[in-house]
């Protein structure tokens, strides 16, 4: 059973990534190429302005893959695959909750499984580190960058879990509706601790020693030597574009797994339950 | 068919022991976070194949969008 559960899940992380990447092709790509030719004039800006003051100019990275590549390949690829752990996972997560999480549907723990994956693994981590397009992100961040970003993830996940553990606990004395709540609402409070604790980009050491007092790595205007912006900073359009559908693109990719994901486990299961030693089917 | 438990409450059809199916459960998680980290962090933060940043940059649209830091 659990074998059946884990490819079927993989298999419809599968196709929710390919649906995630068609959006990501259309939608994110623009805005990504957007902030790939801010970062480059930005570049041409700071070289004028470094060679105005006599100072060394910074050589740009060279390319690996083309543009054409990663924009068209490599995010299929990435997407893909990423849906596809992401759906072991879900799958994993929804054999262990199977039957263990009250009596629940097999559709409907699909959608739930589903929605905690969407929150755990991706909305409450970017609620404080959101997604940011290419030329946000000092290379020389990348290590505590990477790390807060995987204590987020790991912190959510973790609260989430043990807010269904609380929320099965408290079922008996204060009923499903007032029980899901209060684990909600620990849920919240106990995440919002860890996020208030947890420093922003912008705070890091380094970036306070280079940068000065900002909350993120977003570049600023560049300043010639008069202190007139030589070159305006980030392009706030592209950045909120960015973000609103990196956000789509998870939750396409979280309910696609979910809405994929749910027939096929009442065909699985259902017919377990239809044959329950003495019970007729319960509907609801 | 060994992990596959009959009904004992009310509650939900099939029960999956943990122990039972320990080994498609963890392998599957296994799998998953090989994926997830090559994705998402390889030759960013840590790298298992050195300096290379070939992973990184075929993959680097997509590690920007699903939320990963990135350089």
């Amino acid at each position: 059973m659990e074998k059946k559960l884990i490819l079927r899940g993989a298999l419809a992380g599968a196709i929710a990534g390919l649906l995630s990447f068609l959006f990501a092709r259309i939608f994110a790509e623009p805005q990504i190429q957007a902030a790939i030719s801010y970062e480059s004039a930005r570049e041409a800006a700071q070289g004028a302005l470094d060679k105005a003051a006599g100072l060394p100019m910074s050589h740009g990275d060279h390319e690996v893959f083309s543009r054409a590549i990663q924009a068209n390949v490599g995010v299929g690829v990435g997407i893909i695959l990423f849906g596809t752990a992401m759906g072991a996972l879900f799958a994993v997560g929804y054999a262990i909750c199977l039957g263990r999480t009250g009596d629940v549907r097999p559709r409907s723990l699909a959608m739930l499984v589903a929605l905690a994956g969407f929150l755990g693994f991706y909305l409450v981590p970017s609620l404080k580190y959101p997604a940011n397009p290419p030329s946000i992100g000092h290379g020389e961040t990348i290590q505590q960058r990477t790390s807060l970003y995987l204590l987020m993830v790991l912190f959510s996940l973790m609260f989430l879990v043990a807010a269904v553990w609380l929320g099965q606990r408290l079922q008996d004395r204060l009923g499903n509706w007032n029980a899901a709540l209060a684990a909600g609402a620990a849920f919240v409070v106990a995440i919002g601790i860890v996020m208030l604790i947890l420093p922003s980009f912008g705070e890091l050491a380094s970036n306070r020693a280079s940068y000065g007092d900002l909350a993120t790595e977003t570049p600023q205007p560049l300043k010639g030597a008069d202190g007139a912006i030589a070159f305006p900073g980030f392009p706030a359009d592209t950045l909120y574009a960015f973000r609103v559908y990196s956000v789509a693109a998870q939750a396409i990719l979280w309910s696609a797994i979910g809405l994929i994901f749910a027939p096929m486990a009442d065909r699985l299961l259902e017919p377990a339950r239809d044959h329950r030693p003495g019970g007729e089917r319960v509907t609801r | 068919m060994s992990s596959y438990s009959p009904p004992t409450s009310a509650a939900t059809p099939v029960v999956i022991t943990v122990s039972a199916s320990a080994r498609w459960l963890l392998g599957a998680a296994l799998f998953a976070l090989v994926l997830y980290y090559f994705i998402g962090l390889d030759q960013g933060a840590v790298s298992v194949f050195g300096s290379d940043t070939h992973v990184h940059e075929f993959v680097h649209d997509a590690r920007h969008f699903l939320g990963f830091p990135c350089h």
